[in-house]
């Protein structure tokens, strides 16, 4: 199966091109399922090729297309990687894509651009596999920049509300801030290595000075933080909450905005040699981390919640790789997919049910109406918030444990990250399925739980949120933790845990009862005493102000970047070009024209002095030849 | 031979058309250009068996006093551009058939005229004939703006034409110098390619220098590269759409061709020595034309503007003098061609059915015409360079190019990759999608011609973006012989 690998993307392909040109002709139920079926027909190639994969002793294996760029010494074929890394992933974007599919055939049912939907939503899949599968950098760039594209087409969906088209139009262009640093980097690479092929360069990363390594690593880095949604570029991250609700769990939470992590991991040779650079990743993922944790206090739409979670979800991922635990991220990557993609879902399923409504100020009291949505989101919470024996308990612990022997300061952060979090999801969760329902009547009627289609996906993925865990099981616990092993051929400096198992249990230990604090704390705000969010800013206290406005991050930008330069384009084409440049080139024109005017007054029709002039003419041409 | 036949069919051609009268004259000279495309492409087919084969050049004597000699031929280069001449051409006869114009037989016999010249400039191996045709082409383009352009056409065609033909005439006096140096071993002067090579090669820094300005202002003109831009946009803007592809798909390409070909080989050291102010100006030019492009009302003007900006990145990359950057240009002087001529015929499609090209006037065409905006939206994504779009190979590797010459002004002039993105999105969303305006516009299907036109220039753009080897097969192996005779 893994010759055939190439079929992995070519199914989403082909899914893309029968919706794409024969969509609107098509049923919905079978343009949903032609889109569905591809996804699925890649998961089982996909799964073969893992099995295959498993039980050969070669874990690298190179499948070439065609030669797609070649210019003399730059040689870029279009070439596929199947390796314990890529085949990992393979399995992430089919699998949750696959049931993300499904459920979007139920959620989409009523949405007149169905057909569209899917097409765009397979092309996802075929350039997020292409990210992952690409042999060289400029394979990775292809699909990083067709997700980015895909993400733009997916969050402005709905194309008749120009703020979502902004908020579409902000994604793609922060993402080619990031991409211009991805693509000087991948420049970088050739110029330092005459290559840009994994193999190539990972075997010659060694040669060059620690200063080039340093500036690809930040380079590379750059275009994660557009991708992965880090300070300074994470703005577009909640702004793309415009889009359908499948897309935000599919696009913006289990897969796209994973792909900096990827991108690191894959490099992780670069980050093992530069400090500098590792440096920056654990410090910007940490502080990314907090950050948006905060925001996340006290939000009250139901997908922004979320989105400032992924972004701090993110942030700790990177703060994992910044330390050296590429595997642990790429496990936190994989329980954070099961369980970020149910709770999307989940709000997905809120959001159907309330009839459109997302502000969680208006739900309350939903658990005993829409019970499925509730006890898997229920899960999913638990799963986030860290508590044993749930997935994401494990994930986080292995990455805060490394973080801890690097750093402990860094771990401090960390921790208040996880406590943020425990808080704020359990806000949500208290405030949308405790208490009174405190929306319209017309609501509380209508109230219904979702098709199957939706609540099957919900189901699977809260299943996985549950057990995810023994993909990565502690290794103090004498259990084998089958992702570090899975992923050592591709980590090139392994950075085994040296912490005696005392530290770990305590850490351990720290880290639950920290979360049960929280959730204890949360309990008794939102439900004993029945704390509801504020309804206007006024009634706010100064920080909670500053942090209910997000910090003011997206109006500091407007002041700093947007508007300067627009002032600055008109400055350049109202004074400098029609002004100035050209002001000056009609002032030769008209000098010109006067000069004429005065020589024209040498053509006097006196023969002599034509004469007179053409010898001196002559004489002049004469000298000048000798001259020269 | 089939070179010759290239440039003497669109001429008989020319004269046949302006013979006809009425409606025959369009598709008379569409047969011409069809009829054009094919020979070209089996040049093509020749040219891949055998690039030296004798059949493909010409080589008979003008002026035998003055050296002058009837010489055309093809290099991996040439034979690019005369495709991409041969292939555009009919897209913008195509790209007509929506609009009426006076004097039919007049309009067309130009463009045909036009071809001639083109094919001409990009197959001369004659300093003299070069520069021939590198006028003639000035005169048919200079009557289409003037007879069928828009508003105030007379200044600003008379601007456009005494600015560029400025330009010329230093360039002559540079290739006149290079001609009184040829000839130095054998007593006889030539203005045969290789001996104004020669010439230029033994000239010392200084001379050089003077020879790398005089020339290079001609063609900085013609692309044009800032500051020499102003006459661009009013002329894009007032000339008719078939004269604006003529001008910015192919035309432009004879100033970078002509930096390739007549240019980097006659002037090394000075290139050397001025290489990085041209690079530097050609930088600033494509940072300063994306943010003028920002701010544009109409869009076909923003076209012009994000052309300047384009062909800057070509420019610094041919300058750049190395593998990636001059193969790069080349590529992206296909993939430009293509793409605005599509992008024109949008602004032309645009002003036909709303009345319009105000940007701001416009809104809501997404719902009124799904198709439309699919062709537009893959355009745009040509244009701001998506990988898998032919735009993609050129600015990659002409970013790589120019990388290796300085990494900070790559980094510069990369900034056209955030840019571009920013004003093309920003008029795609104002002019497609939301509600529509208030004002009310109406937006019925397609014309057949201009489906038909855009969809190719979108095969196109996806085709080469995919599969673009048959292009770096022949761009690949002409760049490094030109490379290697500047060492």
């Amino acid at each position: 199966m893994i010759k055939l690998i190439a079929l992995v993307p070519l199914f989403p392909l082909i899914g893309f091109l029968i919706n794409g040109f024969f969509g609107k002709k098509l049923s919905k139920g079978l343009s949903g399922g032609i889109a569905s079926v591809s996804v699925l027909a890649s998961f089982i190639v996909a799964v073969l090729a893992f099995l295959e994969l498993e039980h050969s002793t070669n874990k690298s294996h190179v499948v070439e297309l065609f030669s797609w760029i070649s210019a003399d010494t730059l040689n870029i074929p279009f070439e596929f990687l199947y390796d314990p890394l890529s085949a990992w992933f393979l399995l992430i974007i089919t699998g949750i894509g696959f049931l993300i599919h499904i459920y979007s055939t139920g959620y989409m049912h009523d949405d007149a651009g169905f057909s569209r939907f899917f097409t765009y939503l397979n092309l996802f899949v075929f350039f997020m596999l292409l990210l992952v599968m690409g042999n060289n950098y400029l394979i990775m760039f292809v699909g990083w920049e067709g997700v980015g594209l895909c993400s733009y087409l997916l969050i402005g969906f709905w194309f008749k509300n120009q703020a979502y088209n902004d908020a579409a139009r902000k994604a793609f262009v922060m993402n080619r801030i990031g991409d211009l640093g991805f693509l000087l980097g991948i420049i970088l690479i050739f110029v330092s290595y005459g290559s840009i092929s994994y193999g190539d360069v990972f075997s010659r990363a060694g040669v060059s000075s620690n200063a080039v390594v340093t500036a690809i690593a930040l380079l590379l880095f750059i275009g994660a933080m557009g991708k992965s949604a880090q300070i300074p570029l994470y703005t577009w991250l909640p702004d793309a909450m415009a889009g359908p609700t499948p897309v935000s769990a599919l696009i913006h939470a289990a897969t796209m905005v994973t792909a900096g992590i990827y991108m690191i991991v894959r490099s992780n040779v670069f980050y093992s040699i530069s400090e500098v650079a590792s440096e920056t990743v654990a410090i910007v993922g940490v502080v990314t981390a907090i950050f948006a944790a905060t925001i996340g206090l006290l939000q009250n739409d139901i997908k922004k919640i979320l989105a400032y979670s992924t972004v701090s979800q993110l942030g700790l991922m990177f703060l994992g790789l910044g330390v050296g635990a590429f595997s642990s991220s790429v496990f936190h990557v994989t329980t954070h997919a099961f369980f970020k993609a149910l709770l999307f879902l989940g709000a997905g399923s809120v959001i159907h049910a309330m009839g459109g409504e997302q502000d969680i100020r208006k739900m309350g009291g939903l658990k005993g109406k829409i019970k499925i949505t509730y006890i898997t989101m229920l899960l999913g919470t638990i799963a986030i918030s860290g508590i044993p024996p749930f997935s994401g308990f494990f994930s986080k612990d292995e990455i805060l444990a490394h973080t801890y022997e690097h750093s402990k300061l860094l771990w401090v952060l960390g921790m208040i990250a996880s406590m943020l979090t425990a808080f704020y999801m359990f806000r949500m969760l208290f405030l949308t399925f405790f208490g009174k329902f405190r929306g319209t009547h017309e609501q509380e009627h209508h109230l219904h739980e979702s098709p199957s289609s939706m609540t099957i996906p919900l189901m699977v993925l809260a299943a996985l949120s549950v057990l995810g865990g023994a993909l990565g099981l502690p290794e103090f616990w004498h259990m084998p933790n089958w992702m570090s092993e899975h992923l050592s051929p591709i980590i090139l400096h392994k950075n085994p845990s040296a912490l005696d198992h005392t530290t770990e249990w305590t850490l351990m230990g720290l880290a639950v009862v920290a979360a049960g604090v929280v959730i204890y704390f949360a309990h008794a705000m939102f439900i004993t005493n029945g704390v509801l969010p504020l309804e206007n800013e006024e009634k706010m206290k100064p920080w909670q102000k500053l942090i209910y406005n997000k910090y003011y991050v997206d109006e500091f930008y407007d002041a700093v970047i947007r508007k300067p330069l627009d002032l600055i384009s008109t400055a350049f084409y109202k004074f400098l070009d029609l002004q100035v440049i050209d002001g000056l080139v009609n002032g030769v024109g008209s000098m010109v024209k006067g000069t004429g005017n005065v020589v024209r007054l040498l053509q006097s029709g006196n023969i002599g002095f034509y004469i007179v002039s053409m010898v001196l003419g002559v004489i002049l041409i004469l000298l000048f030849t000798f001259i020269i | 031979m089939l070179t010759g036949l290239l440039i003497i069919l669109p001429l008989v051609a020319s004269l046949l058309v302006f013979l006809t009268k009425g409606g025959t004259a369009r598709t008379l000279a569409m047969a011409a250009a069809v009829a054009e495309f094919a020979l070209s492409v089996f040049v093509y087919f020749q040219f891949k068996t055998n690039p030296a084969a004798a059949n493909l050049s010409l080589n008979c004597t003008w002026v035998e006093s003055m050296g002058i000699k009837f010489a055309v031929g093809i290099d991996g280069i040439s034979m690019l551009l005369i495709l991409l001449t041969t292939f555009l051409v009919p897209l913008i006869i195509l790209s007509s058939y929506q609009n009426n114009y006076d004097k039919p037989n007049a309009f067309y016999s130009l463009i045909l005229l036009m071809q001639m010249a083109l094919v001409g400039v990009f197959a001369a191996n004659d300093g003299f004939l070069f520069y021939v045709f590198w006028e003639l082409a000035l005169i048919p383009i200079y009557f289409i703006c003037l007879l069928w352009g828009g508003e105030n056409r007379g200044m600003i065609t008379f601007k456009f034409f005494v600015y560029t033909l400025f330009g010329s005439l230093f360039m002559l006096i540079g290739l006149i110098y290079l001609y009184n140096h040829t000839g130095s071993v054998s007593g006889i002067k030539s203005w045969a390619i290789n001996d104004l090579y020669a010439a230029g090669k033994s000239l010392n820094i200084d001379q050089q220098s003077a020879v790398f300005w005089m020339i290079f202002l001609a063609f900085a003109i013609k692309m044009p590269i800032f500051p020499l831009h102003t006459w661009q946009p009013d002329t894009y803007v007032t000339a008719p759409t078939q004269g604006t592809m003529l001008l910015s798909g192919i035309m432009l390409k004879m100033g970078t061709f002509g930096v390739i070909k007549w240019l980097l080989p006659v002037a090394p050291l000075a290139l050397e020595k001025w290489g990085g102010t041209a690079i530097l100006l050609s930088s600033i030019g494509i940072v300063y034309a994306s943010c003028i492009a920002i701010v544009q009302k109409d869009y076909k003007r923003l076209i012009a503007y994000s052309s300047i900006a384009h062909v800057g990145l070509i420019s610094a990359g041919i300058l750049s003098a190395n593998q990636q950057g001059v193969q790069g240009a080349v590529i992206q002087m296909l993939s430009h061609g293509v793409n605005v001529v599509g992008l024109f015929l949008i602004a032309d499609i645009l002003l036909r059915h709303t009345g319009t090209r105000e940007i701001e006037k416009l809104g809501g065409i997404r719902n009124m015409n799904g198709q439309f905006s699919v062709l537009f939206l893959i355009i745009m994504l040509g244009s701001v360079a998506l990988p898998l779009t032919n735009g993609f190979i050129g600015e990659f590797l002409l970013i790589n190019g120019v990388y290796q010459y300085s990494a900070g002004v790559a980094a510069f002039a990369g900034l056209s990759v955030i840019l571009g993105a920013v004003y093309m999105l920003r008029s795609y969303q104002k002019i497609m999608l939301g509600e529509k305006p208030s004002s009310g516009i109406e937006f019925g299907s397609l014309a057949t011609s201009d489906k038909a036109v855009l969809i190719i220039v979108c095969i196109v753009i996806i085709a080469f973006g995919v599969y673009p080897k048959p292009l770096n097969d022949l761009a690949e192996p002409a760049v490094k012989t030109l490379l290697s005779t500047l060492k």
